[in-house]
């Protein structure tokens, strides 16, 4: 009948590690708190508490150039994600699968954008696409987003591609398959939850990208971040308040949604 | 026992067709020599197994029968058919493989109708067949799970009726039991023999597994370093093995090596290093002359122990118990010989008290129980 003492630490509120884990959300969430809050503030300035409302968000509605930035976003995210995911799954089928002279250098070669600087990304594009005279535009912008999108995406699909069972593609060409419908009716459905996942983290990355835009952007071109960027240079309104706020509950709910198929699937594989 | 060897060899010679013919093999992996020039008869209908240690080249072998690895050299040979140049897809062989690689986003169902679907079977074709394939595992009443939600031997069983409902010529087993329990193990081999007898299909199996090899096959072949050490019937290989290698890899041996003193029409007399001298009835390996270098086996099982009078062998030596292992059904002796020879023992468990450690022992075997092999 004797119950075991419950360890005393557990009695205590405040441990130093609660105080340090405390500290430290606060420090990178207040600041998105605080802009949450002030995007239902009804007054114009941030230093007065005008009660709440919803004015921004739908004066958000009708502003013009805000839907026309999200349409250009949401064009150059999509065309980068698409053409990369064609592109990146057949890099890593092909670097897992195939044996080349200077697989190695290839490999650390295609992962590369992972860790160059945008900025100089930014640059080196704006550099070339001068320099073989392309005119700048919207489609400037989706090919140096292919850049890093394509990256993104052979990387998780191959991280995929090293746990699944190297036997699968074998067991397809025994029972009859050729090759083509291998790939198609074994090897790609068993990729699809790490493509898609690949997928919405490029989307998630293209959408908010504004240094690499905002250099190879042509005339007309305009994406969101951009739009967002020169309306805070006079300051900061109220409205992009509520634009953020929308674009971080987007950009959390694509995070989340892709991590959640990357854990079914992986969980799928471990009981297997 | 020998009415068995009479049996297999029955079968061996009446079964003329050759479903698989392996001629002068050779594979080289990035100038590593994988197999070595191996010769193969896989008889129509046979249970064939090959077996080895890991790395011997077994399974590479087997991958080449599949088709998912081009020979070096040599010919694969399929109902007579050359294979070379012919795809996976195209070989009328279907793969147990030892992950099993059943398709994870398919039922078991779907897995099953995989290669009678690429093959445009009608859908009452498809029906019956994959039905019945699974049917013939036991497996009828799990079609719409998914793999994930199966245990290992049900996995086992999918993999098996996917083969199976293609109605290969060959089935190819590579280790098809290796990744289950030992309880699980034994109810799967009595399975996959029951298959084999009931469907009469050729199956060739790769197993590191000599107990599995020697109670499931026709034939086996033992592999070492990339070649083929000998070919028989399971109480061939493990009653008469022809190189020392398959004497020490099939079962536990006691081996001595000697050189040969004296031979006469139908025994060889052996003397080893440490002054021991074996007498041992000749077979048909009839080549040895004195001073030969030869190894002799002794099984385990074939050694009596005794500790007071023993009757009258020529192999008769006196020694001390050193080790006394209980297992169960057997009681496994280590025995010390005068020479300094240590040589293990098996004797079935008789309900006798057991012996102490380091008390003086006999042992004894007959002439006709081991056998001499030249190196």
């Amino acid at each position: 009948m004797t119950s075991l003492p419950s360890p005393p630490r557990s009695k205590r509120s405040f441990s130093w590690q609660f105080v340090i884990t405390l500290l430290m959300y606060s420090f990178m969430y207040i600041p998105i708190l605080v802009l949450a809050f002030y995007s239902f503030n009804a007054s114009r300035f941030s230093s007065t508490w005008g009660g709440f409302s919803l004015r921004w968000y739908s004066s958000l509605l009708n502003d013009s150039r805000i839907l026309s930035a999200l349409g250009d976003s949401l064009r150059v995210a999509i065309c980068a994600v698409v053409i990369s995911a064609v592109l990146g799954t057949m890099m890593a089928v092909g670097l897992a699968k195939y044996r080349f002279p200077g697989k190695g250098l290839y490999r650390g070669v295609s992962y590369l954008p992972l860790i160059i600087p945008d900025i100089a990304i930014a640059v080196a594009t704006l550099v070339f696409l001068v320099s073989i005279g392309a005119s700048l535009s919207l489609w400037t912008i989706i090919a140096a987003h292919i850049v890093f999108c394509l990256a993104y995406i052979a990387v998780v699909v191959s991280t995929r591609l090293t746990g699944l069972n190297p036997h699968l593609e074998e067991a397809a060409l025994d029972l009859g398959a050729t090759p083509f419908q291998a790939f198609l009716k074994v090897l790609l459905p068993e990729l699809m939850p790490a493509i898609f996942s690949g997928c919405l983290l490029a989307f998630v990355l293209s959408m908010d990208d504004l240094l690499i835009a905002s250099f190879t952007a042509g005339g007309g071109a305009n994406t969101l971040p951009m739009e967002i960027f020169s309306r805070v240079r006079t300051g900061v309104k109220p409205d992009i308040n509520a634009l953020s706020v929308i674009l971080i509950l987007f950009s959390g709910f694509l995070a989340f949604l892709s991590e959640y198929i990357r854990f079914k699937s992986e969980q799928r594989r471990l009981r297997q | 026992m020998s009415q068995t060897v009479i049996q297999n060899q029955d079968v061996a010679e009446t079964g003329t067709k050759l479903d698989v013919e392996l001629r002068k093999v050779f594979k080289v992996f990035n100038g590593e020599t994988a197999v070595r020039g191996i010769d193969l008869e896989i008889h129509q209908g046979e249970f064939f197994s090959i077996l080895g240690p890991s790395g011997c080249g077994k399974t590479t072998t087997l991958r080449m029968i599949a088709g998912f690895e081009e020979p070096t050299g040599g010919e694969v040979l399929i109902r007579g058919q050359s294979m070379a140049n012919v795809p996976p897809y195209k070989r009328p062989v279907n793969t147990v493989f030892q992950s099993y690689a059943l398709f994870g986003h398919m039922t078991v169902w779907d897995n099953v109708a995989f290669g009678l679907r690429l093959q445009k079977s009608s859908k009452s074709e498809l029906q019956t067949r994959v039905g019945e394939a699974l049917q013939l595992v036991k497996m009828e009443n799990l079609a719409r799970r998914y793999p994930a939600q199966l245990s290992g031997g049900q996995q086992q069983r999918v993999a098996l009726a996917r083969a199976l409902v293609n109605r290969p010529t060959v089935v190819l087993l590579d280790e098809p039991l290796g990744a289950l329990d030992l309880k699980l193990r034994k109810e799967m081999q009595m399975e996959l023999s029951n298959l084999h007898r009931d469907l009469g299909v050729t199956f060739v199996m790769v197993t590191h597994d000599q107990e599995e090899a020697l109670s499931l096959s026709d034939r086996i072949a033992v592999m070492n370093q990339g070649r083929i050490e000998q070919i028989g019937s399971p109480s061939q290989i493990y009653e008469y093995p022809q190189t020392p290698f398959v004497a020490d890899f099939i079962g536990d041996t006691n081996l001595f090596q000697g050189q040969v003193e004296a031979s006469y029409p139908s025994s060889l007399q052996v003397v080893t290093p440490n002054g021991l001298t074996i007498h041992v009835k000749l077979h048909d390996n009839g080549q040895l002359a004195p001073g030969d270098s030869v190894v002799v086996s002794i099984r385990p099982e074939k050694i009596h122990v005794s500790s007071g009078a023993a009757p009258e062998q020529m192999n008769y030596y006196d020694g001390t118990l050193k080790n006394v292992m209980y297992m169960g059904t057997h009681v496994h002796y280590v025995v010390e010989l005068k020479s300094g020879d240590k040589v293990t023992v098996f004797q079935t468990n008789r309900a006798m008290a057991l012996p102490s450690l380091n008390t003086p022992v006999q042992i004894y075997w007959s002439a006709a129980d081991c056998i001499a092999l030249s190196v």
